[in-house]
């Protein structure tokens, strides 16, 4: 049907052009979204879980790390972690394998302008394919976006832990209850209810950080928005202007319609847990 | 030092198109860093003064309004909060810039006020007002939910008592509401201010492009990181101004709290807490 496509017209020519490789290409980055809010959410979630007991941790050092962690993302722009974070650890990870793989290279690693190491240490390795490629540099997306997104959530949990009475774990000693078992039993079980409404505009927030992958060069919604919108001229099959503005009003679309079934999601799932609880509606 | 002074003569204001044309590009030191992020740092600070002030004054507007009884006021209010608040910062500076480039091509006045129209819609696709024009909007929207939510819990008794002492509707608002409005949502308003100038960072990473090289910190920052191969210096800096930027913020707000909360007992005073739900 699609065979010819300048003798198409009107709704056929635009079936047609919907459907062509790059769209699907186009199409299937969307699951580059999704996956990076399923891998992320869980990450996020286990390294706030992490950061917010670091920081009541009776060790010093550990309070001292769990604070520095909360309180990054309190002064320094997100989009700072998102740059940074990928480049460091890949620059970690390639010196660590240079020092293991290629011990007889004594050169220094930063030379001038230039990062070295030797070629066996790289990663991926040169000669690997380009699907390695864009596995290693999401699994680094995901990495960034788990550490930033931990800290928030660790700033939410901590304050929900805090936010569970103090009489309930009084209650709990009292019963003869250790201080571990007041934890797991009674301050850790009530801390889910305090925290949802913070832990759910933690998720709306993640869900509108997930364009900024683009500027980890990954070829995400964003970037096959601005490359199918651009100008095509004759030489293309399906010529037309520049169009990005309407790709962009339906990536808009896309994120408005997530953002607000999750909001009705997260309302639902409020007034469920709340259930029994005195003053439930936080 | 001598050396830096005049990196700081050369570069301190290269953000704004003023020194040495040419960004350093071999041999880049800790001081030409320092400098050139700095100076970009002007820019995060004018995206977020101009966008913080009139969006102020909007998000007063638009919370009155998705709070009023009548739906014709109340329904674009709420939509228009929606729409901003519903979908990220990133992709409405792309949507935004498209649109801008768009403009000229269709505008219908655009032959009828000749150069000095058509220079202006010109201007839209430059950061400094396409870009003040987007965070406006955005700051508007995040600002207003914050207002209508503060407008709800004024305390019903503080109204009936203004309306006990004659004042009529405007009276009551400009003495009443709207001071117990931001009493209420300051603490909150202090989050959502900081948040925008972080996202200031990001308008140079969307479509809005430099021009001569003239970006703002973060643009200084990724160059540095790109030219020299190591972020472990640029963004650590870039990182360092920005926390310098929020304690800025959080102390001026701070003295203004001081200042809306000065007639009331200490225990009922409001204070800034760090909520992260007014991130964008």
């Amino acid at each position: 049907m699609c065979g010819d496509p300048s003798t198409l017209e009107g709704f056929q020519w635009l079936i047609c052009y919907l459907s062509t490789g790059k769209h699907q290409k186009f199409y299937m980055s969307f699951l580059v979204v999704i996956g990076l809010l399923i891998a992320v959410a869980p990450l996020a979630l286990a390294m706030g879980f992490g950061g917010a007991l670091a920081k009541r941790s009776k060790i010093l050092p550990l309070r001292w790390l769990g604070s520095l962690y909360t309180n990054m993302v309190r002064g320094i722009p997100d989009l700072i972690f998102f740059l940074f974070v990928p480049i460091a650890l890949d620059q970690l990870f390639e010196m660590i394998r240079h020092k293991i793989k290629c011990p007889e290279v004594t050169d220094p690693i930063y030379q001038g302008n230039d990062f070295v190491v030797c070629a066996a240490a790289k990663l991926p390795l040169g000669n690997a394919d380009a699907w390695v490629h864009n596995v290693y540099g999401f699994v680094m997306a995901c990495i960034a976006f788990a550490i930033v997104f931990g800290a928030f959530a660790a700033n939410t949990i901590d304050g929900a832990l805090r936010a569970v009475p103090e009489k309930q774990l009084e209650t709990a000693r009292a019963y003869g209850m250790t201080e571990r078992q007041t934890f797991w039993r009674v301050q850790l079980p009530q801390m889910w209810g305090y925290a949802l409404p913070g832990l759910s505009n933690l998720w709306m927030i993640l869900v509108k950080a997930t364009p900024l992958l683009f500027l980890l060069g990954i070829e995400d919604i964003v970037y096959w928005a601005k490359e199918l919108g651009g100008f095509k001229s004759d030489r293309f099959d399906y010529p037309h202007p520049d169009w990005r503005a309407y790709y962009f009003a339906a990536l808009m679309v896309f994120y408005l319609l997530t953002t607000w079934v999750s909001e009705k999601f997260f309302i639902r799932l409020n007034q469920r847990v709340n259930v029994g609880r005195v003053g439930g509606e936080l | 030092m001598n050396e830096c002074l005049q990196t700081i003569q050369d570069y301190g204001l290269r953000s704004l198109g003023f020194g040495e044309r040419l960004l350093p590009k071999t041999d880049i030191t800790l001081c030409e860093q320092v400098t050139l992020i700095g100076s970009g740092l002007v820019w995060n600070i004018y995206f977020t003064f101009f966008a913080v002030l009139f969006g102020f004054a909007a998000a007063t507007l638009i919370a009155v309004a998705k709070a009023s009884p009548s739906g014709l006021l109340s329904k674009p209010a709420s939509w228009f909060v929606f729409v901003f608040r519903g979908s990220p910062l990133f992709i409405q500076f792309f949507f935004a810039y498209e649109l801008f480039v768009m403009l000229p091509k269709v505008g219908v006045s655009f032959e009828l006020f000749g150069i000095e129209f058509g220079a202006q819609t010109q201007w839209l696709t430059k950061a400094w007002l396409g870009g003040v024009i987007v965070l406006f909007l955005n700051t508007t929207a995040y600002s207003a939910e914050i207002f209508y939510g503060a407008l709800k819990v004024v305390p019903k008794g503080d109204i009936e008592a203004a309306k006990a002492y004659g004042m009529n509707k405007v009276q009551t608002f400009r003495r009443v509401v709207w001071p117990t409005m931001l009493r209420l949502s300051w603490p909150s308003y202090t989050n959502e201010v900081i948040f925008l100038f972080h996202a200031s960072a990001l308008v140079y990473f969307s479509s809005f492009p430099t021009w001569q090289q003239s970006g703002d910190a973060m643009y200084y920052a990724s160059y540095f990181a790109k030219t020299t191969f190591n972020p472990f210096i640029a963004y650590p800096i870039a990182g360092g101004y920005f926390i310098m930027g929020t304690l800025c913020i959080v102390f001026l707000f701070g003295l203004a709290n001081k200042r809306l909360n000065s007639h009331l007992a200490l225990e009922a005073k409001s204070t800034f807490r760090f909520a992260p739900q007014w991130l964008r």
